[in-house]
């Protein structure tokens, strides 16, 4: 599956290095070092993907996000250093599909790529979501794991699926809780751990240790995408 | 008299010849001060003053006129023309305009010099200062030459003398300190006829007010006398000069003895004499001198009219170049002798007694104790100014109040006895009726003395009325019944005077003993204080529990300023303005003191530290018995501990700066080391492969690969702690919010995966130990110390957590070789490695930093069964 994808960076390395990974697994690549070029490329290119470096020359790569209307806007990719937890949550709140911390591999790339192209791609999440071990059946609000049934409350069961529906992408505090307990609950955060603990315990075959319901560090929480689904 | 050292040695003593170089330094360095002296108005010093101002200007000096009176004398007046005049501030006073001189303007124009009128002249109320001498000195201060003009009358020493001669009662006056101070004293000179004749002409200013006291005052006779005071003052200084001269030349034979002179100072008007007569006699023999108070322990209390007189003679004293001394003792001739004693004073100055003799023979003679036991001290005895029109007006001190209850007390006590008469007088001779009384008497005596007196009269009216016979009528029949009333008046007052003496000589002990403690506490307390805001806030406690004033402690801030730091009294401007001029100047200011005395409050300085404020509690006009040396012994406390604090932390910023610069010249050869490594293996695999990739074997292809993302990996690492450890080390605060240890855990073994690989790590965490900590800080503690296990110890891996009622502990043990006993002391501190594994010493030392930055603990231990366990003590937090 061939896309274009539009690469927003103002260092040259860092953009032949992406060219090199992008370019080499088949996508068509367009590239621009500034704000106003960003916003130029999209208007004439429509990429797939964006991936967009937070620190432009000329602004804030966040402008980037605000500046397009949400039913137009394609999906993006946001590039951005450790330690800037509070700018990637800023982001991904601003609507942004995921994150990569710099420095990433090539396969860390491709993944989330892959991710972000599949989701767009896609349609509406099947009444059946299967992630790893992990079976929804979203009707019948029943879970199992490795075949065994597992006894979900509802906000347990709202917060899998709320994840489920995009494996492989972080989602946000301010989202789940948004998404779970409403919008006056943003603030709450300690409920989300506290619920997210209880789901990891009966999801998770060592809680201390997830396999599938990962913490993301200051910013959120991601599921694990399945190995075996990823395959392009 | 001490002669010994007439024949000693003809050698300059060699601290005078020190004293001499400074006053030759200080001389040379500082503005000169020029004095136009003359023996009365009229004799020409302000035209003097003018004519040689226009000579200056004229050789282009930087002269202009700060005040200058012309009392529209036109030859005056044509002599202002052509100089600069500093225009005058006015000033509002009970509906009157007065005109001064401004001083802040002088100071801001800063001229080479400046002429300042009729230095013994008394500001306006409101001004900076009491006393234009006071400006003077100010202006000296700050550089600017100053020539002023002053009457012989005015100086202060001379003040009694001059009164003498006028009968005129001098209030200007200028303290000699400010003459010695003279650079130049020029002296203009007319004799006694020409001034008459001026004066007939109408050539000299004389105010409409005074008109009538100057016409006693120019009278032949007075302007000879003063002429001749005049001249004889500045001949004295001439000779002062001149002995100075021959003393720098070495011309002198006859050395001035060691004398030490002291005066007795009390709050009679004669005191001012007596020290004025002090300050002659230590001037004719360049002696030092000091004026003593003596407090005398259980005498009645000093009035506040008493206490402010002996205060200003004390002043007077201390500006006439007295040291101040505050003595106390049970007797004013032992307290005087003692002092005497220590500190090798060879005269005393005392007065002659004006009260009648036989007070001398009640109270004892203060001169006759003095001469008795003075040994080889002479005792000087000056006579008080007869014309002195000053009597005792000050109302007797207050006496303790006696409570209405010890009134009735007598009465009772009375009523009994004669009851108790009544029922025995059948039983008893008369005399020992009066025995009766007398008990009565006895027992109220210890009341107070009016109700002893009253006790003693109703007794005596009682007893002669009902027993003395003839019985009934206050008629005695036997002359020996007299006697025993007053036996009774006697023991009456003898027993409440004894009384009285007991509970003043206590008071007065509790007091000293109070002010005492109240100082040590004070002492002691700061002592204690380790940063400038405790130390004042402690100097406010102690200063507002032991007088009744509100307090306040000002230090300046890095611009200056002086801003509160301790004590709510707001302050005003003016309030503000005084603080200020304390401050700039190390002297006391404000409320009862010479300068800025209108002011609502007391200003003691702290040296540079700061300035202590103080506002009498009740009544904002008065510090209400707190009295000014125990106020600025609080104050001298106060700046000493200050002086401290500020040393020390000038101390602790050169350690810290010392401990700074070590740790970047470590931080700068671990970076060059732990950055450069990886680097120069990445580099190194990346060229060859780039330039030989392809003569390699797919083997070695493969392990260049993988060093440069290993190595990449490496120093990535290498940057995330030293990020985080800046940032804690800035002091940013954690951002925290409560999480699952499980799940925090969780994230950091998720990261450390490919790490880990398929070794065994064991997890024990109960799901319900929440900690309030910042989430990505606290990974990087986590992360670091599996990193650390992963990389020197062996699995199987242990993580734990457990919760206490106050603490959360987290435990990361291994079982490898452990750590050498030899590097835990060091462990946590920066860029330590415990082996020559690769990474920076800096991973422990970011779980320290960040550890602490939650308030928490990190420890190592080695368990006897191998490896190494970390424990991270975090406290709870609600």
């Amino acid at each position: 599956m061939s896309s274009t994808i539009l690469i927003v960076d103002d260092d040259l390395h860092v953009r032949r290095f992406l060219r090199t990974v992008v370019t080499g697994h088949g996508h068509t690549v367009v590239e621009a070092g500034s704000v106003a070029e960003a916003l130029d490329a999209i208007e004439r290119v429509h990429p797939a993907v964006v991936l967009l470096d937070l620190g432009l020359p000329d602004g804030d790569g966040l402008s980037v996000l605000r500046e397009l209307p949400v039913e137009t806007r394609p999906p993006i990719i946001v590039l951005s250093a450790r330690g800037q937890e509070g700018d990637k949550v800023a982001a991904l709140d601003a609507g942004a599909e995921d994150y990569l911390t710099k420095p990433f591999g090539a396969g860390e790339l491709l993944a989330r790529i892959r991710v972000v192209l599949r989701r767009t791609g896609g349609s509406a999440s099947p009444d059946v979501i299967e992630v790893g071990p992990i079976k929804i059946d979203q009707p019948r609000h029943a879970v199992t794991v490795s075949g065994t049934e597992v006894h979900l409350t509802p906000i347990e069961f709202k917060l899998l699926l709320e994840l489920a529906k995009q494996p492989g992408r972080v989602l946000t505090h301010r989202h789940m809780l948004i998404a779970v307990w409403g919008p006056n609950a943003v603030e709450q955060t300690h409920y989300l751990r506290v619920h997210m603990a209880a789901l990891r315990r009966k999801v998770e075959a060592d809680p201390a240790r997830p396999q599938w319901l990962l913490t993301e560090a200051g910013v959120g929480y991601r599921l694990r995408e399945s190995t075996a689904a990823g395959a392009p | 008299m001490q002669h010994s050292h007439d024949s000693s040695d003809d050698r300059p003593d060699p601290d005078a010849l020190l004293a001499r170089v400074k006053a030759e330094e200080t001389k040379a360095a500082r503005a000169r001060l020029k004095i136009f002296f003359g023996a009365s108005p009229g004799v020409g010093k302000t035209y003097t003053m003018l004519e040689e101002a226009r000579r200056a200007k004229f050789n282009g000096e930087d002269i202009v006129i700060g005040i200058v009176e012309t009392h529209k004398r036109p030859e005056t007046e044509k002599l202002v023309v052509d100089l600069d005049v500093l225009p005058r501030r006015t000033i509002e006073h009970r509906g009157v305009t007065l005109t001064e001189l401004d001083l802040d303007a002088a100071l801001a124009r800063k001229p080479a010099c400046i002429l300042v009128d009729e230095l013994a002249h008394t500001n306006a109320p409101g001004s900076k200062h009491v006393k234009r001498w006071q400006d003077v000195l100010e202006l000296l201060d700050a550089g600017i030459d100053v020539h002023t003009t002053l009457n012989v009358q005015h100086v202060e020493s001379l003040g009694d003398v001059v009164q003498q001669i006028t009968g005129v009662k001098i209030r200007e006056t200028v303290p000699d300190s400010v003459l010695d101070r003279a650079d130049e004293i020029e002296l203009v000179d007319v004799s006694a006829e020409e001034l008459l004749e001026r004066l007939a002409d109408g050539k000299v200013y004389v105010p409409e007010t005074a008109k009538r006291a100057a016409d006693n005052f120019f009278s032949r006779g007075n302007l000879m006398s003063l002429r001749e005071l005049a001249l004889r003052r500045t001949a004295e200084r001439v000779d002062a000069d001149v002995v100075a001269y021959r003393k720098q030349q070495g011309i002198t034979t006859v050395w001035s003895a060691a004398e030490r002179i002291l005066v007795a100072v009390g709050p009679s008007p004669g005191s001012e004499r007596l020290i004025r007569a002090t300050k002659r006699i230590a001037e004719s023999l360049h002696a030092e001198w000091s004026a003593a108070h003596v407090e005398l322990l259980g005498a009645p209390p000093v009035s506040d009219k008493d206490r402010e007189r002996i205060e200003n003679h004390l002043r007077l004293a201390a500006s006439l170049g007295a040291t101040i001394l505050r003595l106390g003792g049970m007797s004013v001739a032992k307290a005087l002798l003692d002092h005497a004693r220590a500190h090798n004073v060879t005269r005393i100055v005392a007065g002659k007694p004006t009260h009648a003799r036989w007070r001398d023979r009640i109270r004892g003679s203060l001169l006759d104790d003095l001469i008795r036991s003075s040994g080889e001290i002479e005792i000087h005895v000056i006579a008080p100014v007869e014309s002195a029109p000053t009597r005792r007006s000050v109302p007797p001190p207050p006496e303790e109040r006696t409570s209405v209850a010890a009134y009735v007390s007598a009465v009772i006590a009375v009523t009994a006895v004669t009851s108790i008469g009544v029922l025995v007088q059948d039983y008893i001779e008369l005399a020992d009726m009066s025995m009766l009384y007398l008990l009565a008497i006895a027992s109220v005596a210890l009341l107070g003395r009016g109700p002893s007196l009253l006790a003693a009269s109703l007794s005596v009216v009682t007893f002669d009325f009902m027993f003395v016979p003839p019985r009934f009528t206050l008629a005695v029949s036997d002359a020996r019944h007299l006697f025993t009333f007053m036996m009774m008046f006697g023991v009456g007052l003898a027993i409440s005077t004894l009384t009285l003496r007991v509970r003043r000589q206590e008071r007065d002990a509790i007091l000293r003993e109070r002010n005492t403690a109240a100082l040590l506490a004070f002492t002691r307390d700061i002592a204690d204080a380790t940063t400038p805001g405790d130390i004042a806030a402690v100097t406010v406690k102690h200063l507002e529990e032991t007088f009744p004033v509100a307090a306040a402690v000002l230090v300046p801030d890095t611009d200056g300023q002086l801003s509160s730091a301790a004590g709510l009294m707001p302050l005003a401007n003016q309030e503000q303005a005084v603080a200020r001029w304390a401050y700039d100047h190390a002297e006391v200011a404000g409320l009862g003191t010479d300068t800025l005395p209108g002011a609502r409050v007391l200003a003691l300085p702290l040296g540079p530290a700061g300035v202590i404020v103080v506002q009498g509690r009740q009544d904002p006009r008065r510090l209400g018995g707190s009295s000014l040396p125990v106020l600025e012994a609080f104050a001298r406390q106060a700046g000493l501990a200050l002086a401290r604090v500020n040393l020390q932390d000038a101390a602790r910023d050169a350690a810290l700066r010392a401990h700074t610069e070590e740790l970047r010249s470590s931080l700068l050869s671990a970076v060059s080391h732990d950055l450069r490594t990886p680097l120069a293996v990445i580099t190194g695999a990346a060229t060859t492969l780039r330039d030989d990739g392809a003569r390699l074997t797919p083997v070695a292809r493969e392990e260049l690969l993988s060093s440069i993302v290993e190595d990449a990996r490496r120093l990535e690492r290498v940057l995330a702690n030293l990020l985080q450890l800046t940032r804690v080390e800035s002091g940013m605060q954690p951002n925290r919010e409560p999480i699952p240890v499980e799940e925090l855990i969780g994230a950091a073994l998720t990261r450390l995966e490919d790490a880990i690989g398929d070794r065994a790590v064991k997890t024990d965490i109960p799901a319900d130990i929440i900690i309030s900590v910042d989430p990505v800080l606290f990974e990087q503690v986590l992360i670091n110390l599996l990193d650390n296990a992963l990389k020197h110890g062996a699995p199987p891996f242990e993580i734990g957590a457990a919760k206490s009622a106050a603490n959360v502990e987290i435990t990361i043990r291994d079982h490898g070789a452990g750590i050498p006993e030899a590097a835990l002391p060091k462990l946590f501190d920066k860029f330590v490695r415990a082996s020559t594994a690769p990474g920076a010493g800096l991973g422990l030392a970011v779980v320290r930093a960040i550890v602490e930055a939650h308030g928490g603990r990190v420890h190592v231990e080695l368990p006897a069964d191998g490896g190494a366990r970390f424990r991270i003590v975090l406290p709870v937090t609600t």
